[in-house]
Order: C-alpha cells, then sequence, then structure tokens
C-alpha cells in the first residue's frame, strides 16, 4: 500500500506508483489530476479560480486554472513523465448553494469547469473521464499505480472513472 | 483602486473588521433570543484571519458533513455572508424551535425551513448592525442553504476570497441556551471594493 498525498485548496502536487494524491471535500473548486502511464506518475491540482490574468494576487499558481495546469506539468516532467503522454480526469466545480440569480459570482464553478477544460484542449491534453458541475461536494483520490480517480461524494455510491 | 490587503492588513484595519464581528454576533444573539423567547448567552466571539487551505478544517475536517446557510449582498457593500453550523448545532437548533429531536438524515422541509429562518435572523442582524455602524446600505437576499462536505461548502466563500489574498476573515461564536451549546461560525466576504466602502465609512 503507498502513501495517500493531501492536497489542499488552491495548491498540487504529484505522486507515482504506489502512492495516491487526495483531496477532500472539492465544492466548487475543480480538482485536475494528469497521468503519465509509462512512467506512472499522477499529478492533482486543486484550483479555485478560473483565470490569474483577472486577479491582482496571483502568486499563487496552483490557485488558477491557467497556471496551475502550467505548474502541475512543469513538476511531472521534472520528475520524469512525458508531456505528450499525459491524459487528464476532472473532477469538482458544484455550484453548492441553488441560487435563482444570474449572479456571477455564484457561477463559479461552471466557468472554473470550462476554463480547465479549455486550458487542457489548449495544451492538447485529452480529458478521458470527468465528474463535475451538479450541486454537491466530492472527495477524490487518483492512484498513481492504475491512473483510476475515485469519487466519492455524501450519500452517493463510490465512482471509479 | 482598493488599498485593503488581507494577506497584509494593518492591527487597526484588522480591530475594526474583529469589532464589526463583535458587534455583529451580539445583535444576532438578540435576535435569536427574540425569535425563541428565551435567554441566549453568547460568549466573546473569535475573530480570525485564516489561510484558505485551514479554512475547511474549522468544522473538524473537510470531509464533516455542515449545515450552510448563505445569503449575498448587494447595494454599496457586495459580496456574500455565510452561517455555518456543524450536524449537532443544527439537530439543537431544530430541537430549540421545533420542540423535538430529529436527525439530521430525517429534516424534511419543515427543518430545512427553520434552519433556514434561524440562517437569514442572524445573519440579518449582523448586517443591520453593520449598516448602521457604518451608515452604508446593504440588501440582503434570501437565505440559500446548502447540507453538505464542510469542504465543499466553504470553498463557495473561499473562492471569493481567493480573488482577494490568501486569507478569509471568519468570526466564531457560540450560542448557549440552558446547557445545550450551537457553535456557529460567521463567513463575512465583501468584494475587495467593499472592503474599502466599509474602512472608508468609518474613517479609515
Amino acid at each position: 500500500m503507498g502513501i495517500m498525498v493531501k492536497v489542499g485548496m488552491a495548491d498540487l502536487n504529484i505522486c507515482s506508483s504506489p502512492d495516491a494524491l487526495t483531496t477532500l471535500g472539492l465544492g466548487s473548486c475543480v480538482g485536475i489530476t494528469l497521468y503519465d502511464s509509462v512512467s506512472k506518475t499522477a499529478g492533482m491540482v486543486h484550483v479555485m479560480l478560473p483565470d490569474s490574468t483577472k486577479i491582482k494576487n496571483n502568486e499563487n499558481f496552483a490557485k488558477f486554472a491557467d497556471t496551475g495546469v502550467d505548474a502541475l506539468i512543469e513538476k511531472m516532467v521534472l520528475a520524469g513523465a512525458n508531456r505528450n503522454r499525459l491524459i487528464a480526469k476532472i473532477a469538482g466545480g458544484a455550484q453548492m448553494f441553488a441560487f435563482s440569480s444570474n449572479n456571477d459570482m455564484l457561477r463559479i464553478g461552471e466557468r472554473n469547469v470550462e476554463a480547465s477544460k479549455a486550458k487542457l484542449a489548449s495544451l492538447g491534453i485529452r480529458i478521458i473521464a470527468e465528474d463535475t458541475g451538479l450541486n454537491y461536494g466530492r472527495t477524490i483520490e487518483f492512484y498513481a499505480g492504475t491512473g483510476e480517480l475515485y469519487v466519492k461524494s455524501v450519500g452517493k455510491p463510490l465512482k471509479i472513472m | 483602486m482598493p488599498n485593503i490587503n488581507l494577506d497584509n492588513m494593518d492591527n487597526m484595519q484588522f480591530d475594526v473588521l474583529k469589532e464589526i464581528g463583535n458587534i455583529g454576533a451580539g445583535n444576532a444573539t438578540t435576535a435569536l433570543s427574540t425569535m425563541i423567547n428565551s435567554k441566549v448567552d453568547m460568549n466573546v466571539p473569535k475573530v480570525d484571519l485564516l489561510e484558505l487551505k485551514e479554512l475547511p478544517d474549522l468544522l473538524g475536517g473537510a470531509e464533516e458533513i455542515v449545515v450552510g446557510i448563505l445569503i449575498t449582498l448587494e447595494g454599496e457593500i457586495n459580496g456574500m455572508m455565510m452561517f455555518m453550523m456543524d450536524q449537532a448545532s443544527a439537530c439543537r437548533i431544530v430541537d430549540i424551535l421545533m420542540g423535538k429531536t430529529t436527525a439530521i438524515e430525517e429534516f424534511t422541509e419543515m427543518e430545512y425551513s427553520a434552519l433556514r429562518e434561524i440562517g437569514n435572523i442572524i445573519a440579518g442582524a449582523y448586517l443591520s448592525s453593520l449598516s448602521t455602524l457604518t451608515g452604508i446600505k446593504i440588501h440582503a437576499s434570501i437565505p440559500y442553504m446548502s447540507i453538505d462536505m464542510a469542504g465543499a461548502i466553504l470553498s463557495v466563500p473561499a473562492i471569493e476570497f481567493g480573488k482577494v489574498g490568501d486569507k478569509a476573515l471568519i468570526i466564531e461564536t457560540q450560542f448557549t441556551k440552558d446547557d445545550s451549546d450551537v457553535n456557529g461560525y460567521f463567513i463575512l466576504i465583501p468584494t475587495l471594493e467593499s472592503y474599502d466602502v466599509i474602512l472608508r465609512s468609518l474613517g479609515l
């Protein structure tokens, strides 16, 4: 059994087989995972906001979908992953409160998902699985040995993708 | 350009935000006490600036099931205000209000609406004290509620704080009625510009 490495809010980390990465209670944030199945290198970034260029305090790369993915890839490549082999799985981006209004502040989950997908597409990284949106929290676990992403939610069966 | 930075706030600014927290929580207690027609005590609220990544650990861990009530603010101040409590506290509030013990899994629309109303009253009292203190008009939305993992619920205010910096302003309060404690957390999340409005209205 490997170790479970915790990834906090606006945080990123990598690991290799047999270890795993986890982020607990993902809400409107998005967990982006990248995987190189040959070197069995796994990476996870927990992004909170879509776009670093819209924010003044943007030193924390892991906070944003655009800079978070770049920083994660860089770290994985340093650890021996091949950039061209990376595939992605994403989860999160829920709308935790059922607002009726169309306030931009409240659609942040959806915007995070859109931005994550756009960023991955611009780098030519394929998203092979996703569990995003809706209105509930998710805990995710990403296993470097298999590349499997476990999604756990309150009152719902475990989802393996 | 807003001139406040939560990551690097001076003592004076922090004290002011803290004091607003104290007064607001005091008013909220009075409102709660009036509603349930019984004496409610409150301890001195704890006001903290927490790192965003510490936030989910507030209520016993990111995966702990909690109740979050959210109200959005519009007017001269924009942002949101959240009131959070753990499961045990939510059950106690329902018990106090409706005179029956119900497990959180068995909550129906009746219990939800009681909790939403409590959130509404507490947040409303808090906001009216802020408004009185600063002379700023604040319009609050209806209360929205979610029962889910603490981390997931907290992601909503955390994201708003995340636009501003890497810290969040949290006010922890504890209400006591007879021997049952209700622990609650207020999170006030004005937009960056609104912080300036608040501080400026107080002559800072």
